[in-house]
Protein backbone atom coordinates (compact mmCIF):
# COMPACT_ATOMS: atom_id res chain seq x y z
CA UNK A 1 0.00 0.00 0.00
CA UNK A 2 1.51 3.25 -0.95
CA UNK A 3 2.85 5.45 2.36
CA UNK A 4 0.50 8.33 1.50
CA UNK A 5 -2.79 6.89 2.77
CA UNK A 6 -4.84 8.92 4.71
CA UNK A 7 -6.45 6.93 7.67
CA UNK A 8 -8.79 8.23 10.43
CA UNK A 9 -11.87 8.70 11.73
CA UNK A 10 -15.27 10.92 10.29
CA UNK A 11 -16.73 13.40 11.49
CA UNK A 12 -20.02 14.33 9.39
CA UNK A 13 -21.76 17.11 8.72
CA UNK A 14 -24.72 18.42 6.83
CA UNK A 15 -24.70 20.83 3.49
CA UNK A 16 -23.48 24.68 3.34
CA UNK A 17 -20.65 24.01 5.77
CA UNK A 18 -19.80 27.87 5.00
CA UNK A 19 -16.49 29.50 5.97
CA UNK A 20 -17.65 31.37 8.54
CA UNK A 21 -18.41 28.27 10.78
CA UNK A 22 -14.86 26.85 9.91
CA UNK A 23 -13.05 29.74 10.72
CA UNK A 24 -15.16 32.58 12.44
CA UNK A 25 -14.52 36.26 11.30
CA UNK A 26 -12.94 37.31 14.75
CA UNK A 27 -9.86 35.02 13.96
CA UNK A 28 -9.36 36.06 10.52
CA UNK A 29 -6.52 38.22 12.13
CA UNK A 30 -4.50 35.10 12.77
CA UNK A 31 -1.48 33.99 10.39
CA UNK A 32 0.05 31.00 12.15
CA UNK A 33 -1.47 27.74 10.79
CA UNK A 34 -1.25 25.94 14.09
CA UNK A 35 -3.30 28.78 15.87
CA UNK A 36 -6.43 28.91 13.48
CA UNK A 37 -6.20 24.94 13.79
CA UNK A 38 -7.19 25.59 17.18
CA UNK A 39 -10.51 27.17 16.07
CA UNK A 40 -11.24 25.09 13.14
CA UNK A 41 -14.95 24.16 12.70
CA UNK A 42 -15.70 26.31 15.86
CA UNK A 43 -18.87 27.69 14.59
CA UNK A 44 -20.67 24.84 13.66
CA UNK A 45 -19.28 22.19 16.24
CA UNK A 46 -17.16 23.87 19.19
CA UNK A 47 -15.87 20.37 20.51
CA UNK A 48 -14.05 19.42 17.08
CA UNK A 49 -10.63 20.21 18.20
CA UNK A 50 -10.91 18.60 21.68
CA UNK A 51 -12.92 15.06 20.32
CA UNK A 52 -10.88 14.72 16.57
CA UNK A 53 -7.63 12.87 16.36
CA UNK A 54 -4.40 14.34 14.02
CA UNK A 55 -5.13 11.92 10.71
CA UNK A 56 -9.18 12.45 11.17
CA UNK A 57 -11.46 13.20 8.12
CA UNK A 58 -14.00 15.55 7.72
CA UNK A 59 -17.63 14.78 5.85
CA UNK A 60 -19.54 16.76 5.04
CA UNK A 61 -22.56 17.92 2.56
CA UNK A 62 -23.17 19.58 -0.85
CA UNK A 63 -21.26 23.05 -0.75
CA UNK A 64 -18.85 22.90 1.64
CA UNK A 65 -17.33 26.17 1.80
CA UNK A 66 -19.53 28.57 0.30
CA UNK A 67 -19.07 32.32 1.73
CA UNK A 68 -15.84 34.29 1.94
CA UNK A 69 -13.24 33.79 0.41
CA UNK A 70 -10.85 33.55 3.19
CA UNK A 71 -7.94 30.85 2.70
CA UNK A 72 -7.44 31.13 6.41
CA UNK A 73 -10.47 28.12 6.37
CA UNK A 74 -8.74 25.31 4.70
CA UNK A 75 -5.64 26.88 6.52
CA UNK A 76 -7.73 25.99 10.20
CA UNK A 77 -8.59 22.39 9.14
CA UNK A 78 -5.34 21.73 8.00
CA UNK A 79 -3.73 23.46 10.71
CA UNK A 80 -5.54 21.33 13.53
CA UNK A 81 -4.46 17.63 12.00
CA UNK A 82 -7.34 17.04 10.03
CA UNK A 83 -5.74 14.90 6.66
CA UNK A 84 -8.60 15.22 4.31
CA UNK A 85 -11.87 16.86 3.86
CA UNK A 86 -14.76 14.57 1.87
CA UNK A 87 -17.85 16.54 0.78
CA UNK A 88 -20.93 15.96 -1.73
CA UNK A 89 -19.56 18.80 -3.33
CA UNK A 90 -17.53 22.17 -2.92
CA UNK A 91 -17.92 25.75 -3.21
CA UNK A 92 -15.57 27.61 -5.52
CA UNK A 93 -12.88 29.56 -4.07
CA UNK A 94 -12.42 27.01 -1.36
CA UNK A 95 -11.87 24.21 -3.49
CA UNK A 96 -9.29 26.00 -5.02
CA UNK A 97 -8.33 27.53 -2.11
CA UNK A 98 -7.96 23.84 -0.16
CA UNK A 99 -5.58 22.62 -3.36
CA UNK A 100 -3.44 26.00 -3.61
CA UNK A 101 -2.41 25.56 0.44
CA UNK A 102 -2.28 21.72 -0.04
CA UNK A 103 -5.38 20.59 1.78
CA UNK A 104 -6.65 16.88 0.47
CA UNK A 105 -10.36 16.91 -0.82
CA UNK A 106 -12.09 14.69 -2.16
CA UNK A 107 -15.47 14.94 -3.82
CA UNK A 108 -18.03 11.87 -3.85
CA UNK A 109 -21.53 11.90 -3.05
CA UNK A 110 -21.66 8.38 -2.71
CA UNK A 111 -19.02 8.51 0.12
CA UNK A 112 -20.84 11.09 1.98
CA UNK A 113 -23.93 9.34 1.96
CA UNK A 114 -22.08 6.21 2.94
CA UNK A 115 -20.43 6.92 6.05
CA UNK A 116 -21.56 7.95 9.50
CA UNK A 117 -20.04 10.07 11.95
CA UNK A 118 -17.27 7.64 13.87
CA UNK A 119 -16.54 5.27 10.78
CA UNK A 120 -13.06 4.55 10.15
CA UNK A 121 -11.88 6.08 6.52
CA UNK A 122 -8.84 5.44 4.36
CA UNK A 123 -8.26 7.81 1.32
CA UNK A 124 -5.69 6.87 -1.12
CA UNK A 125 -4.84 10.32 -2.59
CA UNK A 126 -3.32 8.94 -5.99
CA UNK A 127 -5.98 7.16 -7.27
CA UNK A 128 -9.22 9.23 -5.06
CA UNK A 129 -10.25 5.75 -3.33
CA UNK A 130 -12.07 6.27 -0.30
CA UNK A 131 -12.73 3.03 1.53
CA UNK A 132 -15.02 2.86 4.45
CA UNK A 133 -13.47 0.54 6.53
CA UNK A 134 -16.27 0.05 9.31
CA UNK A 135 -19.05 -0.71 6.93
CA UNK A 136 -16.52 -2.13 4.13
CA UNK A 137 -17.51 -0.17 1.38
CA UNK A 138 -15.32 1.54 -1.53
CA UNK A 139 -16.04 5.20 -3.32
CA UNK A 140 -14.41 6.70 -6.27
CA UNK A 141 -14.70 10.07 -5.85
CA UNK A 142 -14.00 12.51 -8.79
CA UNK A 143 -11.45 12.98 -10.71
CA UNK A 144 -9.61 16.31 -10.81
CA UNK A 145 -10.00 18.17 -13.73
CA UNK A 146 -6.81 17.76 -16.25
CA UNK A 147 -5.02 21.31 -15.64
CA UNK A 148 -5.96 20.83 -12.02
CA UNK A 149 -4.32 17.25 -11.35
CA UNK A 150 -1.63 19.10 -13.71
CA UNK A 151 -0.68 21.51 -10.99
CA UNK A 152 -1.05 18.98 -8.32
CA UNK A 153 0.99 16.65 -9.67
CA UNK A 154 3.77 19.26 -10.15
CA UNK A 155 3.73 20.70 -6.84
CA UNK A 156 1.23 23.26 -6.52
CA UNK A 157 0.59 26.59 -7.83
CA UNK A 158 3.78 28.06 -6.54
CA UNK A 159 5.52 26.45 -8.97
CA UNK A 160 3.88 26.74 -11.67
CA UNK A 161 4.26 30.68 -10.54
CA UNK A 162 7.98 29.87 -10.83
CA UNK A 163 8.09 28.27 -13.84
CA UNK A 164 5.80 31.07 -15.51
CA UNK A 165 8.07 33.50 -14.36
CA UNK A 166 11.55 31.33 -16.05
CA UNK A 167 9.62 31.31 -19.08
CA UNK A 168 9.20 35.01 -19.38
CA UNK A 169 12.74 35.26 -17.96
CA UNK A 170 13.70 33.43 -21.53
CA UNK A 171 11.58 34.95 -23.29
CA UNK A 172 13.07 37.83 -22.90
CA UNK B 1 -22.68 30.76 -31.91
CA UNK B 2 -21.96 34.00 -29.94
CA UNK B 3 -20.37 34.61 -26.56
CA UNK B 4 -21.68 36.21 -23.78
CA UNK B 5 -20.53 39.20 -21.56
CA UNK B 6 -18.34 36.90 -19.33
CA UNK B 7 -17.25 34.65 -21.98
CA UNK B 8 -16.19 38.42 -23.80
CA UNK B 9 -14.34 39.93 -21.46
CA UNK B 10 -12.34 36.70 -20.70
CA UNK B 11 -11.55 35.97 -24.49
CA UNK B 12 -9.96 39.32 -24.60
CA UNK B 13 -8.03 39.21 -21.94
CA UNK B 14 -6.35 35.50 -22.74
CA UNK B 15 -5.64 36.78 -26.41
CA UNK B 16 -8.08 34.66 -28.04
CA UNK B 17 -10.79 35.20 -30.19
CA UNK B 18 -13.20 32.92 -28.32
CA UNK B 19 -13.54 30.94 -25.21
CA UNK B 20 -15.96 28.43 -24.22
CA UNK B 21 -17.69 27.47 -20.57
CA UNK B 22 -15.30 25.07 -19.03
CA UNK B 23 -12.03 26.42 -21.03
CA UNK B 24 -9.20 26.48 -18.93
CA UNK B 25 -7.98 30.29 -19.67
CA UNK B 26 -5.10 32.06 -18.87
CA UNK B 27 -5.99 35.80 -18.25
CA UNK B 28 -4.13 38.98 -18.11
CA UNK B 29 -5.67 41.41 -15.16
CA UNK B 30 -5.91 44.62 -14.84
CA UNK B 31 -6.47 44.89 -11.12
CA UNK B 32 -5.84 42.87 -7.73
CA UNK B 33 -7.25 44.01 -4.80
CA UNK B 34 -5.95 42.64 -1.25
CA UNK B 35 -7.06 43.63 1.99
CA UNK B 36 -5.42 43.08 5.46
CA UNK B 37 -6.94 39.62 6.09
CA UNK B 38 -6.15 38.18 2.71
CA UNK B 39 -2.83 40.19 2.21
CA UNK B 40 -1.20 38.90 5.38
CA UNK B 41 -1.27 35.47 3.83
CA UNK B 42 -0.90 36.67 0.46
CA UNK B 43 2.76 38.69 1.23
CA UNK B 44 3.90 35.47 3.42
CA UNK B 45 2.93 33.47 -0.16
CA UNK B 46 5.01 35.65 -2.23
CA UNK B 47 8.11 35.75 -0.08
CA UNK B 48 7.98 32.22 -0.72
CA UNK B 49 8.19 32.07 -4.60
CA UNK B 50 11.59 31.95 -5.89
CA UNK B 51 12.33 34.89 -8.51
CA UNK B 52 9.70 37.04 -7.22
CA UNK B 53 10.75 40.34 -5.61
CA UNK B 54 8.32 42.80 -7.37
CA UNK B 55 4.84 42.82 -8.02
CA UNK B 56 3.97 42.74 -11.95
CA UNK B 57 2.77 46.16 -11.95
CA UNK B 58 2.59 49.23 -8.82
CA UNK B 59 -0.28 51.00 -10.61
CA UNK B 60 -2.03 47.88 -10.85
CA UNK B 61 -2.30 46.61 -7.40
CA UNK B 62 -5.16 48.18 -5.34
CA UNK B 63 -4.40 47.26 -0.98
CA UNK B 64 -7.47 48.93 1.34
CA UNK B 65 -7.60 48.57 4.64
CA UNK B 66 -10.81 47.81 6.16
CA UNK B 67 -11.77 44.62 8.28
CA UNK B 68 -10.04 45.28 11.65
CA UNK B 69 -9.80 48.82 11.08
CA UNK B 70 -9.22 51.15 13.43
CA UNK B 71 -7.11 47.84 14.68
CA UNK B 72 -9.23 46.34 17.26
CA UNK B 73 -5.96 44.98 19.17
CA UNK B 74 -2.12 44.46 18.43
CA UNK B 75 -2.83 41.27 16.24
CA UNK B 76 -4.66 43.41 13.94
CA UNK B 77 -2.50 46.54 14.04
CA UNK B 78 0.35 43.97 13.07
CA UNK B 79 -1.44 42.69 9.77
CA UNK B 80 -2.23 46.01 9.14
CA UNK B 81 1.06 47.38 9.43
CA UNK B 82 2.45 44.18 7.29
CA UNK B 83 0.35 45.56 4.18
CA UNK B 84 1.34 49.08 4.81
CA UNK B 85 4.88 48.32 4.88
CA UNK B 86 4.89 45.93 2.17
CA UNK B 87 3.19 48.80 -0.17
CA UNK B 88 5.60 51.46 0.59
CA UNK B 89 8.16 48.66 -0.29
CA UNK B 90 6.41 47.73 -3.49
CA UNK B 91 5.51 52.05 -3.98
CA UNK B 92 2.10 50.20 -4.46
CA UNK B 93 0.02 53.40 -6.01
CA UNK B 94 -3.47 52.73 -4.81
CA UNK B 95 -2.77 52.08 -0.93
CA UNK B 96 -5.90 52.83 1.23
CA UNK B 97 -5.03 53.63 4.77
CA UNK B 98 -7.78 54.21 7.24
CA UNK B 99 -9.36 57.96 6.42
CA UNK B 100 -8.68 58.01 3.38
CA UNK B 101 -10.27 54.61 1.98
CA UNK B 102 -13.05 53.07 3.94
CA UNK B 103 -14.67 49.30 2.68
CA UNK B 104 -12.34 47.92 -0.72
CA UNK B 105 -15.79 47.45 -2.60
CA UNK B 106 -17.12 50.76 -2.09
CA UNK B 107 -13.82 52.50 -2.58
CA UNK B 108 -12.53 50.80 -5.88
CA UNK B 109 -15.56 51.90 -8.08
CA UNK B 110 -15.69 55.76 -6.07
CA UNK B 111 -11.81 55.90 -6.97
CA UNK B 112 -12.26 54.72 -10.47
CA UNK B 113 -10.29 52.13 -10.00
CA UNK B 114 -12.69 49.67 -11.90
CA UNK B 115 -13.91 50.09 -15.66
CA UNK B 116 -16.23 48.26 -17.92
CA UNK B 117 -14.43 45.56 -19.54
CA UNK B 118 -11.87 44.99 -17.08
CA UNK B 119 -10.51 41.81 -15.66
CA UNK B 120 -10.32 42.13 -12.15
CA UNK B 121 -9.24 39.90 -9.39
CA UNK B 122 -9.43 40.09 -5.14
CA UNK B 123 -8.81 38.96 -2.07
CA UNK B 124 -12.32 39.20 -0.88
CA UNK B 125 -15.63 36.84 -2.16
CA UNK B 126 -17.32 40.21 -2.41
CA UNK B 127 -15.04 41.14 -5.61
CA UNK B 128 -17.63 40.41 -7.64
CA UNK B 129 -19.06 43.74 -7.01
CA UNK B 130 -17.39 45.11 -9.74
CA UNK B 131 -19.57 44.02 -12.19
CA UNK B 132 -22.17 46.43 -11.41
CA UNK B 133 -20.07 48.48 -13.83
CA UNK B 134 -19.87 45.90 -16.62
CA UNK B 135 -16.22 44.46 -15.72
CA UNK B 136 -15.61 41.18 -14.72
CA UNK B 137 -14.52 40.22 -11.12
CA UNK B 138 -14.27 37.01 -9.09
CA UNK B 139 -12.99 36.75 -5.71
CA UNK B 140 -9.95 34.60 -4.97
CA UNK B 141 -7.92 33.23 -1.76
CA UNK B 142 -4.41 34.42 -0.95
CA UNK B 143 -2.67 32.10 -2.71
CA UNK B 144 -4.09 32.92 -6.10
CA UNK B 145 -3.70 36.69 -4.77
CA UNK B 146 -0.04 36.18 -4.77
CA UNK B 147 0.38 34.65 -7.90
CA UNK B 148 -1.41 37.54 -9.47
CA UNK B 149 0.91 39.87 -7.56
CA UNK B 150 4.11 38.03 -9.48
CA UNK B 151 2.27 37.60 -12.88
CA UNK B 152 -0.55 39.98 -13.49
CA UNK B 153 -1.97 36.66 -14.43
CA UNK B 154 -4.59 34.23 -13.41
CA UNK B 155 -6.29 30.91 -14.52
CA UNK B 156 -9.66 30.41 -14.36
CA UNK B 157 -12.26 28.02 -15.91
CA UNK B 158 -14.88 29.88 -18.18
CA UNK B 159 -18.08 29.55 -16.81
CA UNK B 160 -21.08 29.10 -17.78
CA UNK B 161 -23.16 32.02 -17.56
CA UNK B 162 -27.07 32.36 -16.32
CA UNK B 163 -29.17 34.90 -17.59
CA UNK B 164 -31.97 36.72 -15.32
CA UNK B 165 -34.31 38.58 -16.82
CA UNK B 166 -35.83 41.33 -14.74
CA UNK B 167 -38.76 43.33 -15.47
CA UNK B 168 -41.67 45.44 -13.89
CA UNK B 169 -40.96 48.84 -12.10
CA UNK B 170 -40.20 48.82 -8.50
CA UNK B 171 -42.73 48.94 -5.92
CA UNK B 172 -42.95 51.16 -3.31
CA UNK B 173 -40.08 51.27 -0.75
CA UNK B 174 -38.92 48.01 -2.82
CA UNK B 175 -35.28 48.36 -3.87
CA UNK B 176 -31.71 46.61 -5.47
CA UNK B 177 -31.52 45.16 -2.11
CA UNK B 178 -34.92 43.26 -2.28
CA UNK B 179 -34.42 42.71 -6.35
CA UNK B 180 -31.37 40.98 -4.90
CA UNK B 181 -32.46 38.95 -1.89
CA UNK B 182 -35.47 37.92 -4.38
CA UNK B 183 -32.64 36.18 -6.50
CA UNK B 184 -30.67 34.75 -4.38
CA UNK B 185 -33.20 33.04 -2.70
CA UNK B 186 -34.65 31.68 -6.14
CA UNK B 187 -31.71 30.55 -7.22
CA UNK B 188 -30.48 29.10 -3.66
CA UNK B 189 -26.89 29.27 -2.02
CA UNK B 190 -25.40 26.80 -4.46
CA UNK B 191 -27.95 27.75 -7.59
CA UNK B 192 -25.26 29.67 -9.60
CA UNK B 193 -21.96 27.47 -8.62
CA UNK B 194 -19.15 28.22 -10.88
CA UNK B 195 -21.33 30.45 -13.11
CA UNK B 196 -21.61 33.81 -14.13
CA UNK B 197 -24.61 35.75 -13.46
CA UNK B 198 -25.98 38.00 -16.30
CA UNK B 199 -28.36 40.60 -15.25
CA UNK B 200 -30.80 41.88 -17.81
CA UNK B 201 -33.98 43.57 -17.70
CA UNK B 202 -36.42 46.78 -17.87
CA UNK B 203 -35.28 46.54 -14.37
CA UNK B 204 -32.06 46.99 -14.14
CA UNK B 205 -31.50 49.22 -16.82
CA UNK B 206 -34.00 51.45 -14.67
CA UNK B 207 -31.43 51.31 -11.81
CA UNK B 208 -28.67 53.64 -10.64
CA UNK B 209 -25.44 52.43 -10.37
CA UNK B 210 -25.47 51.95 -6.47
CA UNK B 211 -28.34 49.34 -7.01
CA UNK B 212 -26.63 48.06 -9.18
CA UNK B 213 -23.30 47.61 -7.10
CA UNK B 214 -25.75 46.04 -4.74
CA UNK B 215 -26.99 43.39 -6.76
CA UNK B 216 -23.81 42.60 -8.09
CA UNK B 217 -22.14 42.24 -4.73
CA UNK B 218 -24.74 39.46 -3.66
CA UNK B 219 -23.64 37.28 -6.57
CA UNK B 220 -21.49 35.49 -4.76
CA UNK B 221 -24.40 34.88 -2.07
CA UNK B 222 -25.64 32.00 -5.03
CA UNK B 223 -22.33 30.60 -5.48
CA UNK B 224 -21.64 32.51 -8.70
CA UNK B 225 -17.75 33.42 -9.96
CA UNK B 226 -19.43 36.72 -11.28
CA UNK B 227 -22.06 38.71 -11.45
CA UNK B 228 -22.26 40.91 -14.75
CA UNK B 229 -24.20 44.19 -15.86
CA UNK B 230 -24.00 45.51 -19.54
CA UNK B 231 -22.75 48.67 -19.02
CA UNK B 232 -24.86 51.39 -20.08
CA UNK B 233 -24.62 55.26 -20.94
CA UNK B 234 -25.40 55.53 -17.12
CA UNK B 235 -22.27 53.00 -16.11
CA UNK B 236 -19.83 55.26 -18.47
CA UNK B 237 -21.14 58.56 -17.53
CA UNK B 238 -20.00 57.16 -13.78
CA UNK B 239 -16.48 55.80 -14.66
CA UNK B 240 -15.53 58.83 -17.07
CA UNK B 241 -16.30 60.76 -13.82
CA UNK B 242 -13.51 59.18 -11.84
CA UNK B 243 -10.95 58.24 -14.67
CA UNK B 244 -9.60 59.32 -17.84
CA UNK B 245 -8.20 55.49 -18.58
CA UNK B 246 -8.96 53.86 -22.14
CA UNK B 247 -11.16 51.06 -21.64
CA UNK B 248 -13.18 48.72 -23.73
CA UNK B 249 -17.26 48.45 -23.30
CA UNK B 250 -17.90 44.72 -24.12
CA UNK B 251 -21.41 43.23 -24.78
CA UNK B 252 -23.12 39.56 -25.30
CA UNK B 253 -23.57 38.90 -28.91
CA UNK B 254 -27.16 38.30 -29.65
CA UNK B 255 -26.68 34.46 -30.55
CA UNK B 256 -24.82 33.54 -27.48
CA UNK B 257 -25.78 30.57 -25.46
CA UNK B 258 -27.13 30.27 -21.52
CA UNK B 259 -26.91 27.27 -19.67
CA UNK B 260 -30.23 28.52 -18.79
CA UNK B 261 -32.53 31.75 -18.71
CA UNK B 262 -34.19 32.84 -15.16
CA UNK B 263 -37.36 35.52 -15.40
CA UNK B 264 -38.02 37.27 -12.29
CA UNK B 265 -41.27 39.54 -12.45
CA UNK B 266 -40.56 42.49 -9.91
CA UNK B 267 -44.00 44.37 -10.26
CA UNK B 268 -45.45 42.33 -7.65
CA UNK B 269 -42.37 42.47 -5.72
CA UNK B 270 -42.83 43.24 -2.07
CA UNK B 271 -39.52 44.20 0.36
CA UNK B 272 -37.76 40.87 1.04
CA UNK B 273 -36.14 39.86 4.11
CA UNK B 274 -33.25 36.61 3.96
CA UNK B 275 -33.77 34.79 7.59
CA UNK B 276 -30.99 32.71 9.68
CA UNK B 277 -29.16 31.36 9.04
CA UNK B 278 -28.45 31.04 5.02
CA UNK B 279 -28.44 34.35 2.40
CA UNK B 280 -31.70 32.00 0.40
CA UNK B 281 -34.22 31.72 3.69
CA UNK B 282 -35.57 34.72 1.56
CA UNK B 283 -39.29 35.55 2.74
CA UNK B 284 -41.70 39.24 1.83
CA UNK B 285 -42.06 40.89 4.29
CA UNK B 286 -45.55 39.97 4.85
CA UNK B 287 -44.73 36.77 5.94
CA UNK B 288 -41.93 37.66 8.11
CA UNK B 289 -44.08 40.59 10.34
CA UNK B 290 -46.79 37.88 11.01
CA UNK B 291 -44.98 37.30 13.62
CA UNK B 292 -43.26 39.73 16.06
CA UNK B 293 -39.61 39.68 15.60
CA UNK B 294 -37.80 42.12 18.18
CA UNK B 295 -34.65 42.98 17.37
CA UNK B 296 -31.58 43.63 19.96
CA UNK B 297 -29.64 45.65 16.74
CA UNK B 298 -29.98 47.33 13.75
CA UNK B 299 -26.93 47.46 11.58
CA UNK B 300 -26.63 49.89 8.10
CA UNK B 301 -23.96 49.93 6.01
CA UNK B 302 -21.32 47.27 4.29
CA UNK B 303 -20.17 46.76 0.66
CA UNK B 304 -23.62 46.08 -0.27
CA UNK B 305 -25.61 49.06 1.37
CA UNK B 306 -23.13 51.59 2.73
CA UNK B 307 -23.42 54.07 -0.15
CA UNK B 308 -24.53 57.67 0.44
CA UNK B 309 -27.87 56.85 -1.47
CA UNK B 310 -28.46 54.48 1.07
CA UNK B 311 -28.33 56.61 3.65
CA UNK B 312 -30.39 59.24 2.66
CA UNK B 313 -32.88 56.64 2.44
CA UNK B 314 -32.42 55.83 5.97
CA UNK B 315 -32.14 59.44 7.41
CA UNK B 316 -35.60 60.08 5.12
CA UNK B 317 -37.38 57.78 7.34
CA UNK B 318 -35.88 58.41 10.78
CA UNK B 319 -35.56 62.33 10.50
CA UNK B 320 -36.96 64.38 13.47
CA UNK B 321 -37.74 60.45 14.82
CA UNK B 322 -36.43 58.27 17.89
CA UNK B 323 -35.46 54.77 17.49
CA UNK B 324 -37.15 51.89 19.74
CA UNK B 325 -35.92 52.01 23.26
CA UNK B 326 -33.86 48.80 24.26
CA UNK B 327 -32.47 48.64 20.83
CA UNK B 328 -28.87 49.81 19.24
CA UNK B 329 -28.66 51.02 15.88
CA UNK B 330 -25.03 51.02 14.16
CA UNK B 331 -24.84 53.00 11.08
CA UNK B 332 -21.36 52.53 9.24
CA UNK B 333 -20.96 54.68 6.14
CA UNK B 334 -19.59 52.90 3.45
CA UNK B 335 -16.45 54.91 2.96
CA UNK B 336 -14.58 58.10 3.80
CA UNK B 337 -16.18 60.17 0.85
CA UNK B 338 -19.56 58.39 1.60
CA UNK B 339 -19.06 59.53 4.93
CA UNK B 340 -17.91 63.18 4.35
CA UNK B 341 -21.13 63.80 1.79
CA UNK B 342 -23.49 62.16 4.61
CA UNK B 343 -21.61 64.73 6.82
CA UNK B 344 -22.07 67.55 4.56
CA UNK B 345 -25.65 67.09 3.60
CA UNK B 346 -26.76 66.40 7.65
CA UNK B 347 -27.57 63.12 7.55
CA UNK B 348 -24.83 62.21 9.93
CA UNK B 349 -27.18 64.66 12.55
CA UNK B 350 -30.26 63.22 11.62
CA UNK B 351 -29.27 59.84 12.48
CA UNK B 352 -27.39 61.14 15.53
CA UNK B 353 -30.10 62.92 17.04
CA UNK B 354 -32.78 59.38 16.26
CA UNK B 355 -29.83 57.31 18.45
CA UNK B 356 -28.13 56.23 15.64
CA UNK B 357 -24.16 55.61 16.40
CA UNK B 358 -22.44 56.19 13.25
CA UNK B 359 -18.86 54.59 12.97
CA UNK B 360 -15.67 54.64 10.88
CA UNK B 361 -15.89 53.09 7.58
CA UNK B 362 -14.69 49.28 7.67
CA UNK B 363 -16.29 45.47 7.36
CA UNK B 364 -16.12 45.17 10.78
CA UNK B 365 -19.52 44.41 12.41
CA UNK B 366 -21.00 42.62 9.45
CA UNK B 367 -18.30 39.80 9.34
CA UNK B 368 -18.27 39.49 13.23
CA UNK B 369 -14.98 41.34 13.81
CA UNK B 370 -15.57 44.11 15.96
CA UNK B 371 -17.26 47.51 16.48
CA UNK B 372 -20.93 45.46 16.31
CA UNK B 373 -20.63 41.85 17.18
CA UNK B 374 -23.58 40.57 18.65
CA UNK B 375 -23.70 38.53 22.03
CA UNK B 376 -25.34 35.52 22.30
CA UNK B 377 -28.93 35.05 21.68
CA UNK B 378 -29.20 38.80 20.41
CA UNK B 379 -31.07 39.34 17.16
CA UNK B 380 -29.82 41.66 14.64
CA UNK B 381 -31.69 42.82 11.71
CA UNK B 382 -28.87 44.14 8.63
CA UNK B 383 -28.28 45.59 5.27
CA UNK B 384 -25.57 43.34 5.17
CA UNK B 385 -25.14 40.32 2.64
CA UNK B 386 -24.45 37.08 5.05
CA UNK B 387 -26.26 36.06 7.82
CA UNK B 388 -24.72 32.08 8.33
CA UNK B 389 -24.42 31.07 11.82
CA UNK B 390 -22.19 33.49 13.98
CA UNK B 391 -21.37 35.85 11.13
CA UNK B 392 -21.68 38.57 13.13
CA UNK B 393 -20.23 37.14 16.63
CA UNK B 394 -21.88 34.22 18.64
CA UNK B 395 -22.92 31.71 16.55
CA UNK B 396 -26.32 31.49 18.80
CA UNK B 397 -27.01 35.63 17.65
CA UNK B 398 -29.59 35.86 14.49
CA UNK B 399 -29.05 37.53 11.55
CA UNK B 400 -32.13 38.75 9.20
CA UNK B 401 -31.19 40.82 5.85
CA UNK B 402 -32.70 43.22 4.15
CA UNK B 403 -32.78 46.75 2.48
CA UNK B 404 -31.71 50.06 4.39
CA UNK B 405 -35.70 51.64 3.83
CA UNK B 406 -37.10 47.99 5.79
CA UNK B 407 -33.71 48.40 8.29
CA UNK B 408 -35.13 52.25 9.26
CA UNK B 409 -38.83 51.41 9.41
CA UNK B 410 -37.31 48.40 11.96
CA UNK B 411 -35.13 50.55 13.81
CA UNK B 412 -38.28 53.01 14.53
CA UNK B 413 -40.26 50.25 16.16
CA UNK B 414 -37.74 47.91 17.17
CA UNK B 415 -39.15 44.91 15.51
CA UNK B 416 -39.24 44.01 11.62
CA UNK B 417 -41.21 46.20 10.18
CA UNK B 418 -42.75 46.41 6.44
CA UNK B 419 -41.30 50.09 5.21
CA UNK B 420 -44.36 50.72 3.42
CA UNK B 421 -46.24 50.63 6.89
CA UNK B 422 -43.90 53.20 8.27
CA UNK B 423 -44.34 55.29 5.03
CA UNK B 424 -47.77 55.79 4.94
CA UNK B 425 -47.52 57.10 8.85
CA UNK B 426 -45.80 59.63 7.34
CA UNK B 427 -48.01 60.32 4.57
Amino acid sequence: MASNVLRGHAHTYGKNVDTDVIIPGKYCNIVDPAELGKHALEGIDADYTARMKPGDIIVADSNLGCGSSREVAPIAIKGSGTAAVIASSFARIFYRNALNIGLPIFESPEAVAGIAAGDEIEVEPATGIVRNLTKGTQYQAAAFPPFMQALIDTGGLLPYVERRLAERAAAN
Amino acid sequence: MGMTLTEKILARHAGLDRVEPGQIINANVDLVLANELSAAVAIGVMKQIKGADRVFDKSKIALVEDHFVPAKDPQSAKIAKLMKDFAVEQEIEHFFDVGRGGIEHVVLPEEGLVAPGELIVGGDSHTCTYGALGAFATGMGSTDIAAAFVLGEVWIKVPSSIKIVYDGPLGDMVFAKDVMLKTVGTLGIDGATYRAIEYHGSTVDALSITGRITMANMAIEAGAKNGIFHADAKAIAFVKERTDRPFVVESADPDAVYERIVRIDVGSLEPQVACPHTPDNVHGISDVTRDDIWLDQVFIGSCTNGYIEDLREVAKILDGKKIASRLRVIVNPGSQKVWMQAATEGILTTLAQAGCVVNTPGCGACFGGHMGTLGEGERCLSTTNRNYVGRMGSPTAEVYLASPATCAASALTGKITDPRVVALAHA
